[in-house]
């Protein structure tokens, strides 16, 4: 069967059970709305001042907005980060690009950026600069004569992400206390309801990195031959990968200024779909996109449904699969083969 | 008619530091002709700038003086998809981290045929199964790359660099890995390649006896210079081999006629 063939089956199975789920999602929560209420505010029959209208269209639909292109873009992310470094565990949180991300958007925000759509490009600009920033770091500390290998890659993850973590505790420390709270809860990852103008800027940047990534799979593919191998093929893998670099920055940086350094996505979801999809990128990228979306909605669901009336952070749910995850994948590579 | 690889006095060394790490090799001055349909060695100690030379061929290293051309166009004119069109180098190891399955490895040769394309289209698949079957890999299409054996996966490299249909097929250390008879296989299918399809073949080995073998004429290089070029039997020569390589050797004759290099160990 071709590759095309194969990406279009692919995507029609998880566009649909992206679909499916996404709907679901939209009848549970704490508010405990009957079935036909919900039916009733999407078909937009409802008062606009009604709870179902409100509760439905106002903080679920964006909601499950928000984590559909929250988990897209960190997945992808993922993707990006593990043919780059050529290593099936980079991902923005475990490379410590999350923690860069949520130093900028930190920094954005003591710095008055709240609100609005101009504060919301400004913390996802923060954002994206303090992901470009621990990337970088991390790149060149784990970059020794000869490549990038493998442990001192994930080394220089967890150094940059404690480093970052550190400043932002520093940064938290100093200034008011009144506004901790807020902080803490998006730091665990929150997919609070996001105003219209703000979700639109968020889809517009995801899908712009997601579109990068994608457009450059073949090349990508061709990169995990090596960079000497690459170039001798007619790649430019300067080019390359400083363009996919900036646009796994680009995502990471968008998703947590939006919904906080939600971990792990990026790993677990491209891990899953390379079993069934196989390592070509240019059906790993756009699946990872779909089912990455589909497993955050699923986990912000019940985030936000097993402790009701109260709400867990969705990144305690990823952290809680995804570290246990890890130890698998990394157990399961340094078996000798 | 020019030759299809020429080096016209190319000088390269490396930046400082990395020439303290490659023990320091120059080339000043480097001259010499590649003929279509030849099989052609380059042999000698470590850093004697073997795979340099391979670098500077397909581009990974510049020259800082000279010219290098590929049927007499200079190879810095070229563009570089031009270039894996008309040279395709056997990778020395398979990607280990991500699994691809053959099928897909052998297509990624067909990349600087079309690098705008996202998809490869059917031409690009029937070049990859003619590859394929040049290599005797057809059946090995469905696997992932680290399910085969060393002398499988080599062929499976070598499908990728014939998928490119190159003038040039260019392999560095092609046996490294390989036992006796993945050895044998692999020398086996290159001597098919160059002979029934005039495919020119650039070898760089460590191993002086698969490059008398294979090669129709041998380049031994010390330190960035040419010591000799010529038939693998006015090249191998023991006093040669001796002051190169700084060691004790005995030369014979092989069954095939061929020069055969033997280590003496001193005992004493």
């Amino acid at each position: 069967m071709s590759e095309a063939r194969r990406l279009a089956i692919a995507l029609a199975a998880l566009g649909t059970m992206l679909l499916l789920l996404g709907v679901a999602a939209l009848f549970v929560g704490s508010a405990g709305l009957s079935p036909a209420a919900v039916a009733r505010a999407l078909a937009g029959r409802a008062d606009a001042s009604s709870v179902e209208a409100i509760v439905t269209l106002s903080l679920r639909l964006p909601r499950v907005a928000a984590a559909v292109l929250a988990g897209a873009g960190l997945a992808v992310a993922g993707v990006g980060f593990q043919a780059l470094t050529r290593n099936p565990l980079a991902e923005p949180s475990v490379l410590g690009v999350s923690s860069g991300a949520a130093f900028g958007v930190v920094l954005a925000q003591i710095l008055g950026f709240e609100t609005g759509l101009v504060a919301a490009l400004g913390l996802a600009a923060f954002a994206f600069a303090g992901a470009l920033l621990a990337a970088v770091i991390v790149y060149l500390v784990a970059s020794a004569p000869g490549g990038l290998v493998i442990q001192s890659l994930l080394l220089a993850g967890v150094i940059v992400g404690i480093f970052f973590t550190a400043a932002i505790t520093v940064i938290i420390s100093i200034v008011d206390f009144n506004r901790l709270s807020g902080v803490i809860h998006w730091l665990l990852g929150n997919l609070a309801p996001i105003p219209a103008t703000s979700l639109a800027l968020f889809a517009l940047l995801a899908a712009a990195g997601v579109a990068v990534i994608v457009r450059s799979a073949r090349e990508l593919n061709i990169l995990a031959l090596g960079e000497e191998a690459a170039s001798q093929l007619g790649v430019d893998a300067e080019r390359l990968k400083r363009r996919v670099f900036a646009a796994a920055a680009l995502l990471t940086g968008t998703v947590v200024a939006f919904a906080g350094p939600i971990g792990f996505v990026g790993l677990i979801v491209p891990h899953v779909l390379r079993g069934l999809v196989g390592q070509d990128n240019r059906l790993l990228a756009p699946a990872s996109a779909l089912a990455g979306g589909a497993f955050l909605l699923t986990a912000d669901t019940l985030a936000r449904n097993v402790v009701a009336p109260a709400e867990l952070s969705v990144g305690v749910i990823t952290a809680f699969c995804g570290a246990p995850f890890f130890v698998w994948v990394l157990r399961a590579r340094s078996r000798p083969a | 008619m020019s030759a299809l690889v020429e080096f016209a006095d190319v000088g390269f060394s490396y930046a400082k530091p990395a020439a303290r790490r490659a023990r320091a090799f120059a080339f000043a001055g480097l001259s010499f002709a590649i003929e279509r349909g030849e099989v052609f060695g380059v042999i000698g100690p470590n850093s004697a700038g073997k795979t340099s030379l391979l670098r500077l061929l397909t581009r990974v290293l510049t020259a800082q003086r000279g010219e290098i051309r590929l049927d007499g166009r200079p190879v810095g004119a070229l563009r570089p998809w031009e270039l894996a069109r008309e040279i395709a180098v056997v990778p020395q190891e398979a990607p280990r981290p991500f699994p691809f399955t053959v099928r897909e490895l052998v297509l990624m040769g067909r990349y600087p045929h079309a690098p705008q394309r996202f998809f490869e289209d059917a031409a690009d698949a029937a070049a990859a199964r003619a590859a394929m079957l040049a290599t005797d890999t057809v059946e090995l299409a469905p696997l992932p790359l680290d399910e085969l054996s060393g002398g499988e996966r080599q062929r499976a490299l070598l499908a990728k660099a014939l998928a490119q249909e190159p003038r040039l097929l260019v392999l560095d250390e092609p046996t490294a890995h390989l036992d006796l008879r993945y050895q044998a296989e692999t020398a086996a299918l290159l001597r098919r390649l160059n002979r029934e399809r005039g495919l020119t073949i650039l070898l760089v080995s460590h191993d002086l006896n698969l490059a008398a073998e294979l090669c129709d004429r041998l380049l031994l290089l010390r330190a960035g210079e040419i010591a000799r070029v010529g038939a693998p039997a006015d090249v191998l020569e023991q006093r040669l081999l001796e002051d190169v390589f700084g060691c004790r050797v005995v030369v014979n004759t092989s069954p095939s006629g061929r020069p055969s290099v033997q280590l003496t160990y001193d005992r004493r």
